[in-house]
């Protein structure tokens, strides 16, 4: 048959449980046989039909489109945020990436800002709070001109574009040795700021969101984690943009230079 | 109709008064504009003496929480979610609609608003179609302004495409994202009323009842999904944003944990349910895999103009697709439906589908697919500009089946991935319960029988930023001076105790299967049955099917943990209780819906050549369902859909 | 009686944020801010050990142009000011950038400690109980807290050694750096040590120079790809040439038995009239 590539395979699952966000946690070992063909979450519904079964609390964990799109998602496998694939949030991760007898480790995203609420469950609001202190242009519902009034230059409407594509997953802070936020951040400001629109907050904007950021995550030191695990490969480029638009932000005369 | 009530005694369906949908008279382009400066407005200075309660806070629910800061009120945004950015309005692909006509190819609002009716089968209301054609220009210049990066062309001015079979380019896109990038620039504008302390968000808090006091609805209970408390939150109104019930076939398209109990706890409550029996299906999606499929993943149609689809000409073919010789391929659509070929609509092509792999004729490891196959293409235009076009698409189906497009053919199947119906609304968007509003995909209102591609996000932003604003005022202005029912308040204390009951009850069965077991039993009845196409037979059996396995996880579910903690198989016990009750309901309308209009497809009522036929004497109206309590039949009251600015025709694709 | 549950401050901030001090010192006050400074002195420190390396190269030219080269150093801006003075304003504005460049480094890689510290419960720094698996961090990048004390812990030993004179003892002759050079580096554990700390300060400066890019907001499509060339470039640059001192002489090739001059003659100027008889 023409998928024929699918087999069956057993692995050996090292899952994090942990109670409650101040509990001490740990991790328990199961034995999980699967299609090759079934998403990594699926597999995990799976451990969670035969923990039902044995009358043992299903392990949470937390999903929505399985799509790759909503963000929801996001674990910790073998070291790597959302796992081994590239460019793939953990939803559209299959078994097919994994070898029979594999063990396979899976952690909560973990960072201070991040707090565990229960197993891989992590709280990921931080990242609301940055949004709310400036992620947006402040445009009252029916106060916006003619959609074609003002023109983009299409290249700087790309990579916009290439930054809007974050969903917000928190994958760059978990996969960051510094658990910093830099990329999420530097997303939203690139977004904002590359375009016509974005200018007149551009630089208030920046400063209040770095500073939000700042007081939930750490500092960038550049090793590039964050881009590598970013399911939708947002480019470091971005962070280089914020750092040199919040020292401008600081530096400049936003009354009389202008807006560039 | 009276015949079917008949042959189902046990629960007789009693018709019901004639429903108002309180369309303003006039002009049909007009009567917006009208209406707009008849309705009672609030002074500026006493909006803030108003609260209004926001449940959902997808595009429809993010848009009015965030336009009605903005206006001075005072709202609570709840959502289930950790962020409101997560709603599912984030994995539309395709675009949004706007008459525009920038590209001057002909498009206006009055041919939008044509479109719709007539793509929605005539089943939807005249008047909320054109309003909403109408603001489909402003949603444009909103979400410009918002900085959503709709695609752009050299010149730098907005780029558009024609979709889902409209002869005109009005579809506005994102890539393959519009939906996500609409949704942020919503989710941005709500954050930032949050910030300016407008809206106070609640995540991560599920509403488990409406409030209704002196027939008037003034708050709702809501569950904090991660301590358990249950708490409740009153207000001047209440505006349901709560989404679609697809996930009652549990394999579908809408993400894992999109549900009907918002709106069907406010149907319980009063508030009429519209057409459940109005579901889409989408033609292009990637077959089920393995018994623990979780969800369905949505191919973009536009796969279609390429691709050829096809089946083994015999049954019980087990040869790959390359072993297959040209002679023995049958390109069934193109065979049956020369002029359109395999472009044919959404629903054609879903029903020939289910019919060739009902045949024994499907194609993958579990024959539940047909082949999508792209091999003349690229041997016609080359593997780059296949590439070119359809390469996210074509390295999402690797990743998802580990099957090389450019090689092999790609499977799909249809599933289903929109419902049109939903909870009843007037012109005003309010619900048969006075101060309880429905927006975006969770009202009935404006796609008919059949939703057009490109329209469910135009239709959520419409409500959410341009209509929902305007209207709520007409019916605040008459409160004015009123207090909100205090949350002590009995009509409060005593729901707030039912939802605990509730909790607990689910917690004390005990029983052997897990909730996904019967969520996933149910999913297979009204797919088999509710599906693509139905039968007199078919709904009777889902009738009486679907009561006994209802007992049996009512008696036998198995909910581990406590009430105190996240517990996500008991947030799964509540929405699955609602879905048995909606497929139950949905059974019964489309029982009742004697005849065949866009994704309701009786089989009983057909052309010669298999097309739907609709009926528009006996059913050119809405019904909608009024509960009548646990285990009572509801009561299906009827709305009349007059056209007068579209001549009603028959569909015909040859 | 109900309460809300006001869900929007569930996580406590790791940082609060604090007042605002004046402009310049807000800058200084954000971690961003910091990592431009960081960035700016890291400019400076790399300037400052390109130019010693190149001029500790004139010990290839014997005793007699290594003195010249140190004379030039405290002679510059001879006629304007004082001699000596521009020497000390170096030395003071060096001292100053490696104190921020210190001072950030620490207080941010506290602040980053703290960020992941205690995430969900796991006892210790670490921040995964299962390990990690990096994917694009680089052996420097994730070594600059180890290369960087080892460059501090080495400048001290360096200065202590050649400045000061405090290992060298009665070896140690002041203004005559050829000989103190050959002298120190001619012990073998000491030219390891040399190495080791070399290597670290490359490693060092292999992540510095492309993150102070990064850190400055320096980015262009057009040029991002020259700057991880430039950086490995520098970087090899000043490990070649700083690992030529302890390994040539170690080969013999700075060694007193070179010099033209005997030592300690050179301060006077003795040998310099000869050296150029002889050339």
């Amino acid at each position: 048959m023409s998928s024929g590539h699918s087999e069956t395979i057993n692995v050996t699952l090292k899952v994090w449980r942990q109670e409650g966000p101040n509990e001490n946690g740990g991790f328990e070992v199961h034995q999980q046989t699967i299609s090759t063909d079934a998403s990594f979450l699926e597999m995990l519904d799976q451990l969670n039909e035969q923990l039902n079964e044995v009358g043992t609390e299903p392990l949470a964990f937390e999903s929505d489109c399985r799509e790759g799109i909503c963000g929801t998602c996001g674990v910790m496998i073998n070291g790597r945020a959302h796992g081994p694939q590239t460019a793939t949030a953990t939803c559209q991760l299959h078994m097919r990436e994994f070898h029979d007898g594999d063990e396979i480790v899976v952690e909560p995203f973990r960072a201070a800002g991040f707090p565990v609420i229960r197993d891989l469950a992590v709280d990921r609001s931080p990242l609301d709070r940055i949004i709310e202190s400036g992620g947006y242009i402040s445009v009252n519902t029916g106060a916006a001109s003619d959609a074609n009034l003002t023109p983009v230059p299409k290249a700087a409407a790309d990579m916009a574009f290439d930054a809007a594509a974050c969903i917000g997953c928190g994958a760059c802070v978990a996969a960051c040795p510094n658990s910093a936020a830099q990329l999420f951040t530097s997303a939203k400001i690139g977004h904002l700021g590359l375009l016509p629109q974005g200018q007149a907050e551009r630089w208030s904007r920046t400063e209040n969101m770095v500073e939000t950021m700042e007081e939930f995550f750490g500092s960038c030191t550049n090793h590039g984690e964050c881009s590598a695990a970013c399911p939708k490969e947002i480019s470091l480029d971005f962070i280089a943009f914020m750092n040199r638009d919040y020292v401008k932000a600081k530096i400049k005369n936003r009354a009389l230079a202008g807006q560039h | 109709m009276n015949e079917m009530n008949a042959s189902m005694p046990e629960t007789p369906t009693t018709a019901g008064p004639t429903l108002d949908g309180r369309v303003p008279d006039g002009d049909i382009a007009t009567k917006w504009e009208n209406h707009k400066f008849s309705m009672k407005l609030v002074n500026p200075n006493n909006k803030r003496k108003f609260e209004v309660i926001v449940v959902g806070t997808g595009l429809a629910g993010a848009s009015a929480a965030a336009s009605l800061g903005e206006l001075g009120y005072r709202v609570k945004a709840f959502t289930y979610h950790d962020s409101p950015r997560r709603a599912h309005s984030i994995a539309a692909q395709g675009g949004i609609n706007g008459a525009k006509n920038y590209t001057n190819d002909g498009d206006s609002v009055h041919r939008l608003f044509y479109d719709t009716v007539k793509g929605g089968d005539y089943r939807s209301r005249e008047a909320n179609v054109h309003r909403l054609a109408e603001v489909s220009v402003n949603i444009i210049d909103q979400a410009t302004a918002q900085g959503v990066p709709f695609a752009r062309d050299y010149g730098g001015l907005l780029d558009n495409r024609s979709f889902g079979g409209a002869q005109v380019s009005r579809t506005f896109y994102a890539r393959g994202q519009t939906g996500q990038q609409l949704l942020v620039g919503a989710y941005s504008a709500l954050m930032r009323q949050v910030g300016a302390g407008s809206v106070e968000l609640h995540t991560r808090s599920e509403m488990l009842k409406v409030v209704v006091k002196d027939g008037r609805a003034c708050g709702i209970i809501v569950r904090d999904l991660l301590s358990g408390e249950v708490t409740s939150h009153s207000a001047h109104a209440v505006v349901l944003a709560t989404g679609g019930y697809g996930n009652v076939y549990f394999l579908s398209t809408n993400a894992m944990m999109c549900n009907v109990t918002a709106a069907w706890r406010a149907h319980r409550e009063g508030a009429f349910f519209a057409n459940p029996c109005f579901t889409q299906i989408h033609p292009t999606c990637i077959p089920v895999s393995d018994d623990f499929q979780s969800k369905l993943t949505l191919m973009s149609e536009s796969l279609r103009n390429d691709g050829r689809i096809w089946v083994p000409e015999g049954f019980d073919d087990n040869r790959s697709a390359a072993e297959i010789p040209e002679a023995e391929r049958d390109y069934y659509l193109e065979r049956k439906y020369p002029a359109f070929g395999n472009l044919v609509p959404r629903d054609v092509a879903s029903r020939n589908a289910k019919t060739v792999c009902d045949e024994s004729r499907g194609v993958g490891p579990l024959k539940n697919g047909v082949y999508l196959d792209f091999a003349a293409a690229i041997a016609r235009d080359g593997a780059e500009a296949i590439s070119a076009k359809y390469g996210n698409l074509f390295d999402m189906y690797q990743r998802i089946t580990g099957e090389n497009p450019y090689e092999q053919p790609m499977r799909i199947y249809p599933a289903i991935h929109y419902t049109m119906g939903g909870l009843w609304v007037d012109y005003n968007l309010m619900t048969t319960i006075p101060s309880l509003y429905a927006i975006g995909e969770a009202n009935f209102s404006d796609h008919g029988a059949n939703r057009l591609g490109a329209s469910a996000l135009m239709q959520g932003l419409a409500d959410g930023y341009f209509v929902l604003p305007y209207t709520i005022g007409d019916n605040l202005a008459d409160m004015l001076g009123q207090q909100a029912v205090p949350t002590d308040d009995p009509v409060f204390t005593n729901a707030v105790a039912d939802v605990q009951n509730e909790q607990q009850r689910w917690l004390s069965i005990n029983g052997t299967h897990s909730v996904d077991y019967y969520h996933r039993e149910l999913g297979r009845i009204v797919w088999d049955y509710i599906g693509m196409a139905r039968s007199k037979v078919g709904l009777e059996k889902a009738l009486s099917e679907i009561p006994t396995l209802r007992e049996e996880f009512q008696t036998n579910v198995r909910v581990l943990g406590s009430a105190k903690t996240l517990n996500q198989s008991l947030e799964k016990a509540g929405r699955v209780a609602d879905f048995f009750e909606l497929a139950e309901l949905m059974a019964r309308d489309a029982l009742e819906r004697e005849e065949s209009a866009g994704g309701h497809f009786r089989e009983e009522h057909q052309t010669d050549d298999g097309e739907a036929q609709r009926d528009d004497e006996n059913f050119s109206h809405v019904a909608a369902w009024e509960w009548n309590g646990v285990g009572t039949a509801q009561t299906r009251h009827r709305e009349e859909l007059t056209f007068e600015n579209v001549a009603l025709s028959q569909r015909s694709y040859k | 009686m109900a309460q809300t549950t006001d869900q929007r401050y569930r996580v406590t901030p790791v940082r609060p944020q604090s007042r605002q001090y004046p402009f310049p010192l807000n800058l200084y006050q954000s971690a961003v801010g910091r990592k431009w400074v960081m960035a700016i002195t890291g400019i400076g420190l790399i300037g400052f050990v390109l130019v010693h390396m190149v001029g500790n190269l004139h010990v290839y030219e014997g005793p007699a142009g290594m003195h010249k080269y140190a004379e030039s150093l405290r002679t510059l801006g001879n006629g304007l000011i004082p001699k000596g003075a521009v020497l000390w304003l170096l030395r003071v504005g060096l001292l100053g950038m490696f104190v921020l460049h210190l001072h950030s480094a620490i207080t941010l890689s506290r602040m980053s400690g703290n960020a992941s510290e205690n995430a969900g419960r796991i006892s210790g720094a670490k921040k995964y109980e299962g390990g990690r698996d990096h994917v694009a961090a680089t052996f420097a990048s994730r070594t600059m807290r180890w290369t960087g004390p080892i460059i501090a812990l080495f400048l001290f030993y360096h200065l202590a050694d050649l400045t000061w004179g405090w290992w060298l003892g009665d070896a140690f002759v002041p203004g005559d750096p050829y000989h103190n050079v050959s002298t120190s580096l001619g012990n073998l554990p000491v030219a390891v040590l040399y190495v080791v700390a070399n290597v670290a300060l490359a490693w060092h400066i292999f992540h510095g120079a492309w993150s102070m890019f990064q850190s400055l907001g320096v980015n262009n499509p057009r040029y991002n790809q020259l700057r991880r060339g430039l950086a490995t470039f520098l970087a090899g640059l000043i490990l070649v040439g700083n690992l030529s001192f302890p390994i040539l002489t170690q080969a013999g090739l700075i060694n007193e038995d070179k010099r033209y001059c005997p030592i300690g003659e050179i301060e006077g100027n003795a040998c310099l009239a000869e050296q150029a008889l002889d050339h």
